[in-house]
């Protein structure tokens, strides 16, 4: 009667079967552990929704972000920048200028507004067009408006812009959509305060299912008292433990998933007359593949991680008497 | 099958629930210990079935000397050995059938054979129409015969059983007692904890009685 599993005592268990055992066994304890959760439904479905909330909360954040970001990426002649030539410049030569400017490898194109054009869009668009007509030259310089390539980052940027703030023929060269590169700044920061956020709330989430499986672990602790006196290794008690971590991650995560869903085909609506106060297409972007999946994943692996370490502390301590 | 060598057992509060005990069983042995609750009968059983550790002193049960049993390895141990108890310590919240079936299921038998084995073990203790019932709609006997066919559904060669007649009527006691002696016809070796001597007297089996943990005398069974 030595120490192995497979004393004569009990039937000894051949190899190719023991898998479809063990296989076997991990699937009526996780249909045990979901039939346990079902039999108190109340309780269960307190637990999910926590989860569900807590999980929802920054995903729905996240896609906010990621949506904003496309809409402004929309946007994204960002990089544009306009160059006010000097008075005293012709046609011609802001048109040489505009060429030369153009061949540079990090310009996409290069647009030029004469004087004559700016004035008349200016008349149209401002409304002074009578008062102006009263002028006796044009006071506005030909300009020239920069693409530049989509290879830059914002220091190049800012080189480039130097660069050609410095030609003897600029008079100034303005950069108007600095916001937007604020406004990206800011989103980032969003992003940022969602990982910290999503962090502490993850720790919440281990602690809430945590306290759960030590409460269900103190009410079966007879049980487990018994299932160890007759042998049972700390394995073994555990299991059910953990698939009921395992069934929490996994129902609060697609709760969650659920809950983002929802929001997302509530604001469609709203979003759709906005983009029509815009006279623009907004397509409201939901949850990739990979991000559902990262929410449930995240979800079932913190489900796993508070059950295993509350299993492991408490089956240690509960010992047959 | 067992065996032990000068033990002693002191708990942390200083009292010694055994002190310097020695005495052996042998294989197909049925033996009754015997004693005041207190002689240490209980603690005896616990420290066979690794519940407890020894303060001092050596048991060995089936040539395996208990103190080498590791932590780890005590699940495997005890799963060798069938265990009684006096309040049965079955699961009320699953069938008759599913508790006979846990140590098999521990064991990893496979489910057609953990059913054909139940089955054999509850028609040994003869609850075989029982077996879908809930152990809380039987009676003390029968919950009691529920625990002897969940100790021996793995066939182990040694079962103790700690005052298993204990909470039962005299003819319910012989019953279970009766059950315990087809066991030992077949090769287990029993060591059973009880008090009721003029029931074990009836047996006709070897009888060590304990006194404040020592041992007060062994009673030789009936030629």
């Amino acid at each position: 009667m030595a120490v192995t599993r497979n004393s004569d005592a009990v039937a000894p268990v051949r190899c190719s079967g023991a898998f479809s055992i063990w296989l076997t066994r991990h699937a009526s304890t996780s249909l045990g552990a979901l039939g346990k959760l079902s039999r108190q439904p109340f309780a269960s479905l307190m637990i999910v929704l926590v989860i569900g909330v807590t999980l929802a909360l920054p995903a729905a954040i996240n896609v906010i972000v990621k949506n904003t970001q496309s809409v402004i990426g929309g946007w994204s002649n960002a990089l544009d920048f306009s160059v006010y030539l000097k008075m005293d410049l012709s046609v011609s030569e802001a048109e040489v200028l505009a060429g030369l400017i153009a061949q540079r490898a990090d310009i996409e194109s290069v647009d030029l507004v004469t004087s004559e054009e700016a004035l008349a869009e200016f008349k149209q668009q401002s409304g002074f067009g009578d008062a102006l007509d009263q002028l006796s030259d044009n006071p506005l310089p030909h300009a020239l408006v920069v693409h530049p390539g989509p290879g830059n980052t914002s220091a190049s940027l800012t080189l480039l812009q130097e660069e050609i703030g410095n030609l003897p023929e600029t008079e100034l060269v303005q950069v108007d959509t600095e916001w937007v590169h604020r406004f990206h700044a800011i989103l980032n920061i969003v992003r940022q305060a969602i990982a910290i956020g999503a962090a502490l709330l993850g720790i919440a989430i281990v602690v809430i299912i945590g306290n759960t499986i030590r409460l269900d672990i103190e009410n079966r602790r007879d049980e487990i008292e018994v299932t160890k006196l007759i042998g049972a290794s700390n394995a073994f008690v555990r299991r059910p433990f953990l698939w009921t971590g395992f069934w929490y991650g996994l129902l609060g995560g697609s709760f969650a998933l659920l809950l983002v869903h929802y929001g997302l085909y509530l604001l469609k609506e709203p979003v759709t007359r906005l983009a029509g106060l815009y006279q623009g297409e907004i397509a409201v972007a939901s949850l990739s593949f990979a991000e559902s999946s990262a929410i449930v994943g995240g979800a079932v692996f913190l489900g796993l991680f508070a059950s295993w370490t509350t299993a492991a502390r408490h089956m240690r301590r509960i010992e047959p008497k | 099958m067992i065996h032990l060598d000068s033990v002693t057992k002191r708990f942390p509060g200083g009292q010694e629930a055994l002190s310097g005990l020695s005495l052996s069983v042998d294989k197909g042995e049925m033996v009754f210990v015997t004693g005041h609750s207190g002689a240490g009968k209980s603690t005896l059983l616990r420290l066979i079935a690794l519940i407890e550790r020894p303060s001092s002193g050596e048991v060995v049960v089936d040539k395996q000397n208990t103190r080498r049993v590791k932590r780890r390895k005590i699940p495997a141990y005890r799963r060798q050995i069938g265990m009684v108890f006096q309040d049965h310590k079955l699961l009320y919240d699953r069938p008759v059938f599913d508790n006979v079936a846990l140590p098999l299921i521990i064991a990893g038998v496979s489910h057609r054979d953990a059913g054909r084995r139940v089955r054999a073990a509850l028609d040994q203790v003869g609850l075989l129409h029982k077996e879908k019932q809930n152990p809380q709609t039987l009676s003390a006997g029968e919950q009691q015969r529920v625990g002897i066919a969940r100790a021996i559904v793995t066939r182990p060669k040694l079962l103790i059983a700690d005052e298993p007649t204990g909470n039962l009527d005299p003819d319910l006691s012989l019953e279970v007692m009766r059950i315990f002696r087809r066991f030992n016809e077949v090769g287990v070796t029993l060591l059973i904890a009880s008090h009721d001597i003029s029931l074990i007297d009836r047996l006709g089996c070897r009888r060590i009685a304990l006194e404040n943990g020592k041992l007060q005398q062994e009673v030789d069974p009936w030629p």
